[in-house]
């Protein structure tokens, strides 16, 4: 198996930023709201590689922690996000009918409402904490991912090996998770890829907007909020975490791509 | 003699495989396959799967499908080798001097353009003719193809005709650019035998009137000795023997073709009905859901134990959707089924385990009939583990009986189906079936996707299985020499109806019914000039046209 020149890098920079998020208290320098500085705002120097923020923190401490935040998020909220969507979306399938029909429509209900201001409402009424985040956040993602489990899952549902389950008299249980789970799971490995950037984005525009992660936690989309104000004096403090939001997207996406083109062939049976 | 139109000489073709769990190799696939052919001349190439002779007739246009490249030997068409062109050079002679016909038209021609656009867009694109003129060509080729309505045809779009129109469709558009060679890819293959028959007429005399050269790529020997003027066999990429028609049929040389033409060698001799039939189907009257119309008129038929009926029809008859009914699949609107001394369940859902595992069925299509990431091993100890609760060392004991029983090793108790041949996979959908220990299978179409060697043993296997596990089948089926090899009883359908039933030795002797006489008749056998002795003794059209 040849691994291609993009999805390495991929692979590359989507495990760095894995290990420094799961082993952040051994490798940041500083601890995360420790002030460490009496200067805000300082150029990076050898003692604080990226500079320190508006309170006096390091900069790069804070990012590593951050990154941990959001990546740790982000991952429970798209597992969050698939299990339900993928379960509810091949039972949709299986079930067919009404049941189908019920929530199929509901799911499409959910989605006529834009998702960042449907979760804005709920975390404004809610008390914001990273568990009540990850719910909320994988919750409405799971929609889409309800829709894919259920377009791949009706496909292979007509499959005559899945006739020839329902005719041995398999229950629903093996049917969604011995025939229909193991042929759909490369689309929805593929998809996960994707859905996890999305979920980053997602949780750095709450945190911007100031209704994600809370202070003093770091997280990447709150760095960019609490050094916002830094630009107009030529401070670039708020780029660093739009430059890791943006490589870990690349990244990660670039892998989702070699998966998705590993695992899908346009050329159908033909080769 | 004219200079030949087209030379191969040496032709060497190569591909690259992927094997799972190995490293990705070239392979050679065609060693070396030379020949000549005459302008105005048809030659068969002819072999099961994997002979190369769909890869001989493409790189005939200097293409090679996915992966595949041609590594050696020369191809001339109209006197230079197109293996050294350029791709301009290339480009007119594809769709211009060669065309191609595929074995699917249904899925070679765009649904979302009228027939016409897409018959005169090689002629136009070439420059060779106007679009008037193009038009004006394809209506007359549309006539001469024995197409109805040819003025108008074109206007319609694929999916309003039938499949055997269509096929004729895309040899119109073949002809349409007056091209020196036609290379027919199977172009029969996917049809009824009844629809085979006029298409294959059609084909001949399109051929015969334009005086074009024609590459005739099949898998059934009789089908090319209607057509061809000379042939070449092919087995693994090797040429096997060239020659005359005549002499291919009549006096052929090497085993290999020997055995291609008497194949079909399964002599069975009706049984005796002893005991009470297994399976009753009474007064069964079907329609699918959201259709006013009924697929099965009033259907009757019986079934012993240890006994073959063979449902016989062309696509449409109503055959599968029997079987969907006595499944459970498809509930029906009147009649029931009685099988092993008690009425079934009209659906699937009311129906005891027992009713389940004692009617198991075997599919037409075997790769799609096992769950592709499943292990032989988990598809065949399934019916095991859930009829009978064997686990553990007593479940692998019985996977190996049964792997014995299809004549495959405990080798393949770890491979997936894609590591699989075609007979093999059918082979293990057959020990998944005896698995469930039945008193009766339902095979539909099992050997219609396989070579005709192939499908021999995979019909004697069932025979064998018959005689040890005294089971019986329902065998449905469009092709009657399988039908002679394998029955007890026969039911033939048409349109929905059992136009004719009983032993097999009745069905199959005259009077016949003119249905039956089509059927019969439409079968193409081994002789020279048999097309248009049938063509003009026809009683009937087929329902297909």
């Amino acid at each position: 198996m040849r691994i291609p020149i993009a999805a390495l890098i991929g692979l590359f920079f989507t495990s760095l930023y894995f290990i420094v998020a799961i082993f952040a208290p051994w490798i940041a320098p500083y601890g995360m709201a420790e002030i460490v500085s009496p200067d805000i705002w300082a150029p990076s120097s050898a003692e604080f590689l990226l500079g320190t923020d508006n309170l006096g923190r390091d900069l790069l401490s804070r990012m590593i922690y951050g990154g941990r935040t959001t990546i740790f998020i982000a991952t429970a909220a798209t597992i969050l996000s698939f299990a339900t969507g993928s379960i509810l979306g091949f039972l949709a399938a299986v079930l067919g009918g009404w049941a189908d029909q019920l929530m199929s429509r509901f799911v499409d209900l959910l989605m006529s409402i834009p998702s960042l201001i449907f979760a804005l409402v709920v975390l404004s009424v809610v008390p914001v904490t990273v568990t009540v985040l990850i719910i909320v956040m994988g919750l409405l993602d799971s929609t889409r991912v309800y829709r894919l489990a259920r377009a791949v899952a009706v496909d292979i549902n007509v499959m005559d090996y899945v006739e020839a389950a329902k005719l041995r008299g398999e229950g629903r249980k093996w049917i969604i998770f011995r025939e229909i789970l193991p042929n759909a799971l490369s689309p929805l490995v593929a998809e996960m890829g994707l859905r996890f950037i999305f979920m980053v984005l997602f949780v750095s525009t709450l945190s911007f907007l100031g209704l994600g992660v809370q202070p003093p936690q770091a997280d990447w989309g709150g760095i960019v909020k609490e050094n916002a104000d830094g630009i107009v004096y030529g401070i670039g403090a708020a780029l660093y975490p739009a430059v890791a939001i943006a490589t870990l997207a690349i990244s990660v996406n670039l892998v989702a791509d070699w998966v998705l083109n590993r695992t899908t062939s346009l050329k159908g049976g033909r080769g | 003699m004219s200079e030949p139109l087209v030379k191969v000489r040496d032709l060497k073709i190569g591909a690259t495989v992927y094997p799972p769990g190995e490293k990705p190799h070239d392979i050679e696939i065609v060693h070396g396959v030379s020949f000549e052919l005459a302008p105005g001349k048809v030659l068969g190439l002819i072999g099961e799967s994997g002979a190369g002779k769909s890869t001989i007739g493409l790189a005939s246009m200097a293409y090679g499908r996915g992966g595949v490249k041609i590594t050696g030997g020369e191809v001339w068409v109209n006197g230079r080798d197109i293996l050294k062109s350029n791709l301009g050079d290339v480009r007119s002679l594809r769709g211009g001097e060669v065309t191609y016909v595929s074995q699917s038209a249904a899925a070679s021609f765009n649904p979302a353009k009228q027939i016409m656009d897409q018959v005169t867009e090689a002629s136009i694109r070439h420059g060779k003719f106007s679009k008037k003129d193009a038009e004006a060509r394809a209506v007359e080729l549309f006539r001469k193809l024995g197409l109805p309505d040819p003025e108008n045809i074109g206007t319609r779009y694929p999916h309003q005709v039938s499949g055997g129109q269509l096929q004729r469709c895309m040899t119109a558009l073949a002809l349409c650019p007056e091209p020196d060679l036609v290379v027919f890819d199977e172009p029969t293959t996917a049809l009824d035998v009844t629809t085979q028959i006029d298409v294959l007429m059609a084909i001949k005399e399109a051929i015969r009137d334009t005086g074009v050269a024609a590459l005739y790529i099949t898998h059934d020997l009789a089908v090319v000795a209607q057509v061809s003027d000379d042939i070449l066999v092919l087995k693994m990429g090797d040429m096997v023997e060239y020659g005359s028609v005549d002499q291919i049929i009549n006096d052929p040389q090497e085993d290999y073709t020997k055995a291609l033409v008497s194949v079909r060698s399964i002599d069975h001799q009706e049984k005796v009905a002893t005991s009470e039939p297994v399976l009753k189907v009474e007064h069964i009257t079907a329609r699918y859901k959201g259709t006013n119309f009924d697929v099965l008129h009033d259907v009757n038929v019986e079934l012993h134990p240890g006994q073959t009926l063979a449902v016989v029809g062309e696509s449409g008859s109503g055959k599968s959707t029997l079987a969907r009914v006595i499944t459970g699949l498809l509930p029906p609107r009147g009649g029931n089924v009685h099988f092993a001394g008690r009425d079934l369940s009209a659906a699937l859902g009311g129906r005891s385990r027992e009713d389940l595992r004692e009617l198991q069925m075997i599919y037409q299509m075997a790769d799609v009939a096992m769950n592709p990431r499943q292990t032989v091993g988990t598809i065949i100890g399934r019916p095991l583990e859930f009829y009978f609760g064997l686990k553990g060392a007593e479940k692998q004991k019985r996977i190996l009986e049964l792997l014995e029983e299809i004549e495959m090793g405990e080798g393949f108790i770890d491979r997936y189906p894609a590591e699989l041949s075609g007979g093999q996979k059918q082979r293990v959908c057959i020990a998944r079936a005896l698995a469930a220990k039945p008193k009766l299978i339902i095979c539909d179409e099992v050997t219609s996707a396989l070579d005709p060697l192939v499908a021999d043993g995979i019909l004697k296997l069932l025979l064998d299985l018959q005689k040890v596990e005294d089971v019986a089948y329902l065998f449905i089926t469009h092709d009657l020499a399988t039908v002679k090899a394998i029955a007890d009883s026969i039911a033939v359908m048409y349109q929905g109806k059992v136009v004719r039933y009983g032993g097999k030795t009745d069905v199959l002797s005259p009077p016949f019914d003119d249905y039956t006489d089509l059927l019969l008749s439409s079968v193409p056998e081994m002789k020279l000039g048999w097309l248009e002795e049938v063509i003009a003794n026809r009683k009937m059209e087929s329902a297909g046209n």
